[in-house]
């Protein structure tokens, strides 16, 4: 990239050629306030704010829209421009009411701080205020729309990034308000997003609705686990209780958005949570007990078992230290039946990483020329990828082709059909689609769960290997073969190896084992996603988790273990991004960080583990596999040979969630299913449509 | 004053058929290809050579604004935009252009069109104008039917397509760049400059928008030279130009005349004089609404041309002059005025959106009276806080008439206030 000089306040600066004047200023250490500027969105230049004085112009410049050219001198720091900031100022707060105090967005409000630095120490405005009427926007976003300054951030967001034309100015002048269409809730997977971006308090969260003041809150930075994005979150708390969840900025994942179940799932936290251990009596009912009890219950029936009678399963929100302390434990005891994979996915670790990972990393994302959709819907399963699918298509008009169900991912999307037995003939590198892989610089094939969990999934996977290699989706310095997974929990768990050992029993396996009574023990690790509703009375269950959900209902113990954001674990996205997640409260009563009730149970089993700290497992999981000990980065993984041969059914491919599925977006776990703000969410996007929005 | 043989508009006031017969009987359509085969460049010289300036109301050179046009068409069309969206108060010329000499404007577009290279063009006709748009549209039919436009149009080898799209009443898309969203299908909001039209326009493509009596006088520059017109008006301020005269005259009228003709001698003449005579007269706002207005004792010797006006501290503007006799409450003359910015102020940018309202309430209570008087230096203050920190100049336009009225009639308002006082405490 070009680079050219200018001036600014006398200091001679070095900027990329296509920069702005504002990020000219910037490079050269000056602070220009602006409102309407986002670097994400497309530049308005409406709030007039960011003016600065340039040579040879005899009007002050929006420096946000101000291309920087070579030799400009610009000066931030003169009387016209100071006049001119607090100018605009003034007349941003004529009609600004002044309810700071009972105003959510008090304490980190764009505007509150400005006005500290150009806003006057009184009002020469005697006219009355204009007041707007409130806009109905769903469930997750409150309105008071007199505050708003008409930035159109909340605009440009909802129609460039989430893809939904719902929202936008109507009338003109003052009578200008930001609306949605028929006021109609905000019907994105991240319109949670436009809170953020809301520079006053127009737009606050509703949810959060006068629960707490910002400079009340700590912050933990961590990872969400809602999904397996991955993304960057901080998480609020006040005392032992997290108020909020916002994004952080990480350029390679989740930029700076963050989808609403990762942002308003968080009530679920204090619903139904299994706070002390329970067993379950002779009456069938489960009764709280001690720590004691459980364990010796659990002692006793694991003794009656034989090592092949006992299974393990891995659930999809577990961080890899308890996924590798559970699988430690069943090693010692001799099990095999051991599986993190609740779906049945067939995505195993013989073709080395690459095999099971999105191997070109969301930045590839960026690169990619033409990309090939298999059973996915990234909307739904990774509403901040899909954001930029479409910030590729928006830009650069990007081809995607999908097979699979035809809904809407916000971008237009070649259908080739929900028949997944055209792979048979497209791996051979027959038909248009396959020309078009070859021709693509860089293509991308974007495998989801719905299909790897088919019965003949082998052979899809093995057909999509042979399409990569044969289509150069695979090459030496590329790699487009990308698994999107949907648990935040499962690539961790493959790389620990927790999948069936040698004549082991793999979830289905273990299932329908324990249906039938062979299974002795069935050991659920979180595991609420899969079918226990038909386990024989034979099967001794022991739950270990945070909510009182599906695993819950069918267990005989259950022991009380911490949600993801009530433990320091490790997880990992679907990129094979080793993260490290930070706990932000405490899990509540008796309920423990997950690898110490194992490591407690493992010494009462006499099988005792060789750690006793979380440091020490950390460093004993690392040394057995070293991918754990970077985070943050992307290593590049070898893709070894994957899948089967065979036929491909031509049943209709489907997605794990989403539209037609019958698993909500909104809902997708215990954390999830448990939060009234979610079940809101549902009722004003997918079962009434309107009815969230009548109020 | 300017000689009958020097007119353009020779059937401004409709005493003619529109029609294309009549028209080609007045000179329209005469060599029009022959013109052409000088070549695009050719076309713009001369236009350069005349002085021809922008008669919108910027007075922006306009053979300079054509040169800005690229070259050569490369993966991207020309467009040619005319401006008919004529909504400032006080101005009517191109609404008579329209109704009366509309082949003037469409053989303008066709050259216009060539000289740019652009092959399509798009007139963009205020929304009210119903009639005029009807009869813009015939002539364009007549001009299609005689061979005129379209493929090879007029014989000369280019091919020119002409639309005609009617707006839906807004003054802001009088601005160019909204005209261009509004023609596009979008809010009619002002675009940031740069990039400027010529460079990134309608769709995308290099675009240049005139004025319909810029576009319309350039078929007559052509046939009579540049160097005729440059020799009408005076240096920099060249040519004739349709003066639209209303208010308090006795002849409110629409005449051609030459640049630089002193102001009472274009009322006495053509608008039959200032009603009461010169001496009844209070003020004058010289270019459209927009334009700060003048006291009596600047109008007195006060040439109508660009620079003339503007060294006064006014503008030509549109060259809508609306005059004001004795009898006008000036104040209230300006409210309305503001009354009207802050209704067509698109809400776009901040200072005009709020500005526009707080300056047109202020103005309300001045016209009552009910303010105080260290308010009025408040209301210039905010005039300077709109004035040139907005996207668009329709913040210039809404605060130069207040700023106006406070230069020149401060004791007024300052007398204003003091009744109303007196008033309150005569109760």
């Amino acid at each position: 990239m070009a680079m050219i000089t200018l001036t600014v306040d006398g200091v001679e600066v070095e900027v990329e050629e296509g920069s702005t004047v504002l990020q000219a200023c910037e490079t050269a250490g000056k602070e220009v306030p602006r409102f309407c500027y986002h670097d994400r969105l497309s530049i308005a230049g409406n709030c007039r704010m960011c003016l600065v004085e340039m040579e040879r112009s005899p009007k002050p410049v929006a420096s946000c829209a101000m291309p920087a050219g070579p030799g400009m001198v610009i000066k931030t720091d003169t009387e016209v421009v100071k006049k001119a900031r607090e100018g605009v100022m003034e007349f941003m707060l004529i009609n600004h009411p002044l309810d700071c105090p009972i105003c959510d967005q008090g304490g980190e409000c764009d505007l509150q701080d400005q006005a500290m630095g150009y806003g006057g120490d009184r009002s020469r405005y005697q006219e009355p205020k204009r007041a707007v009427e409130n806009k109905s926007m769903g469930p997750l976003i409150s309105t008071i729309m007199t505050r708003c300054i008409h930035c159109t951030r909340c605009v440009r967001f909802s129609t460039e990034v989430a893809g939904v034309n719902d929202m936008g100015a109507i009338g003109r002048g003052e009578s200008m308000e930001i609306t949605t269409y028929l006021e109609k809730a905000l019907a994105s997977e991240l319109s949670g997003n436009v809170v953020d971006l809301c520079p006053v308090g127009a737009l606050t969260s509703r949810p959060y609705a006068f629960n707490a003041r910002s400079w009340e809150l700590s912050h933990t930075e961590s990872f969400d686990a809602m999904d397996a994005v991955g993304s960057a979150i901080r998480i609020d708390t006040r005392g032992n209780e997290v108020m909020r969840v916002l994004p952080r900025v990480n350029d390679d994942v989740n930029e700076e958005w963050i989808s609403d179940k990762t942002r308003h799932a968080i009530d679920g936290l204090k619903r139904q949570r299994i706070d002390r251990p329970y067993l379950r009596q002779k009456n069938g009912r489960l009764a709280e007990c001690s720590w004691e009890d459980a364990f010796k219950a659990i002692q006793t029936n694991m003794k009656k078992a034989k090592a092949s009678q006992i299974g393990a399963i891995m659930g999809d929100q577990c961080d890899a230290e308890s996924i590798y302390a559970l699988k430690s434990l069943m090693d010692k005891l001799g099990v095999s039946n051991v599986d993190c994979r609740q779906d049945g996915s067939v995505l195993g670790t013989s073709g080395g990483r690459g095999g099971y990972i999105f191997n070109s990393g969301f930045n590839g994302l960026e690169d990619t020329d033409y990309v090939l959709l298999i059973g996915t819907n990234p909307r739904h399963e990774a509403a901040v990828v899909n954001a930029r699918l479409r910030r590729r298509w928006l830009n650069d008009g990007l081809d995607v082709a999908r097979i699979g169900a035809p809904v809407d991912l916000t971008y237009p999307v070649k259908e080739l059909g929900d028949d997944p037995s055209i792979l048979m003939e497209l791996a051979d590198g027959k038909g248009p689609v396959a020309t078009k892989l070859k021709r693509a610089k860089k293509p991308m094939i974007i495998i989801g769960q719905g299909a790897l969990t088919r019965k003949d999934s082998a052979a899809i996977l093995g057909a999509v290997a042979r399409l990569s290699k044969e289509t150069g989706v695979v090459t030496a310095d590329w790699n487009g073969f990308n698994v999107l997974h949907t648990a935040a929990a499962r690539v961790a768990g493959l790389d620990l190896g927790a999948i069936p050992g040698k004549g082991g029993m793999d979830t289905g396996g273990m299932l329908a084992a324990a249906n039938k009574g062979d299974l002795q023990v069935l050991y659920l690790l979180a595991a609420d996603e899969c079918d226990l509703s038909a386990i024989s009375k034979k099967t001794f269950v022991i739950y270990q988790g945070h909510h009182g959900d599906a695993g819950a209902r069918a267990a005989d113990v259950v022991l009380p273990g911490a949600a993801w954001c009530e433990k320091d674990g490790i997880f990992v996205n679907s990129e094979g991004r080793v993260q490290y997640a930070n706990r932000a409260t405490f899990p509540p009563g008796d309920a423990r960080s997950d690898w110490s009730i194992i490591r407690a149970l493992s010494a009462v089993l006499d099988k005792t583990l060789d750690f006793d700290t979380h440091a020490q497992l950390r460093a004993k999981m690392i040394a057995e596999v070293p991918v754990f000990a970077e985070a943050d980065v992307l290593t590049e993984a070898k893709l070894g040979a994957i899948g089967g041969k065979g036929k491909i059914a031509s049943t209709a491919l489907t997605t794990p969630i989403g539209e037609g599925t019958g698993v909500s977006f909104y809902m997708t776990c215990p954390i999830s299913r448990s939060s009234v703000t979610m079940a809101e969410c549902i009722d004003a996007f997918e079962q009434n449509g309107m009815k969230g929005a009548a109020e | 004053m300017l000689a009958d043989q020097d007119r353009i508009f020779t059937n401004i006031y409709g005493w003619e058929s529109a029609g294309l017969t009549a028209a080609k009987k007045r000179g329209d359509w005469a060599g029009t290809a022959k013109l052409m085969k000088k070549g695009h460049d050719a076309v713009i010289e001369e236009v350069k050579s005349s002085g021809l300036r922008g008669r919108g109301g910027a007075g922006f050179p306009t053979g300079l604004k054509w040169s800005f046009m690229p070259k050569e068409v490369k993966d991207r069309p020309h467009y040619l935009v005319v401006n008919a969206d004529e909504s400032e108060p006080g101005t009517c010329k191109d609404r008579d252009i329209l109704r009366h000499e509309p082949h003037k404007l469409i053989e303008g577009c066709l050259l216009a069109g060539f000289a740019m290279r652009a092959n399509a063009g798009y007139i963009y006709i205020r929304g009210e104008f119903v009639n005029e748009a009807m009869a813009l549209q015939k002539a364009i039919d007549e001009a299609y039917a005689a061979g005129l436009l379209g493929k090879n149009a007029a014989k000369s080898g280019w091919d020119f397509d002409l639309y005609v799209h009617r707006g839906a009443g807004a003054y802001i898309c009088g601005e160019e760049t909204a005209l261009l969203e509004s023609l596009e299908g979008r809010k009619g909001q002002p675009r940031l400059k740069p990039p400027f039209p010529a460079g990134v326009g309608l769709y995308g493509c290099p675009t240049t928008v005139n004025n319909v009596e810029t576009i319309a006088v350039v078929p007559t520059i052509m046939r009579r030279g540049g160097a005729w017109f440059a020799g009408l008006g005076r240096e920099g301020n060249t040519g004739s130009k349709l003066f639209c005269i209303s208010g308090h005259v006795n002849n409110p009228c629409n005449v051609e005349e030459e640049m630089g003709i002193p102001l009472r001698e274009l009322i006495e003449k053509h608008a039959g004089g200032v009603r009461g005579g010169w001496d009844n007269l209070l003020a004058v706002i010289p270019g459209g609404s927009s334009t700060p207005l003048m006291p009596k004792s600047v109008c007195d010797d006060m040439l109508m041309d660009f620079d003339s006006l503007k060294n006064a501290g006014t503008g030509l503007g549109t060259a809508g002059i609306i005059v004001m006799d004795k009898s006008t409450d000036i104040i209230q003359a300006i409210a309305r005025i503001s009354y009207f910015y802050k209704h067509e102020s698109c809400g776009q940018c901040t200072p005009c959106r709020e500005g526009t309202g707080w300056m047109y309430r202020m103005m309300d209570r001045l016209v009552r009276g009910d303010a105080d008087v260290s308010e009025i230096d408040v209301l210039h203050d905010v005039t300077k806080q709109v004035e040139g920190h907005t996207i668009c100049a329709l913040g210039d336009a809404a605060a130069w008439p207040i700023q106006g009225l406070i230069k020149h009639f401060r004791p007024e308002i300052e007398d204003r206030i003091a009744a109303r006082k007196a008033a309150a405490v005569a109760e």
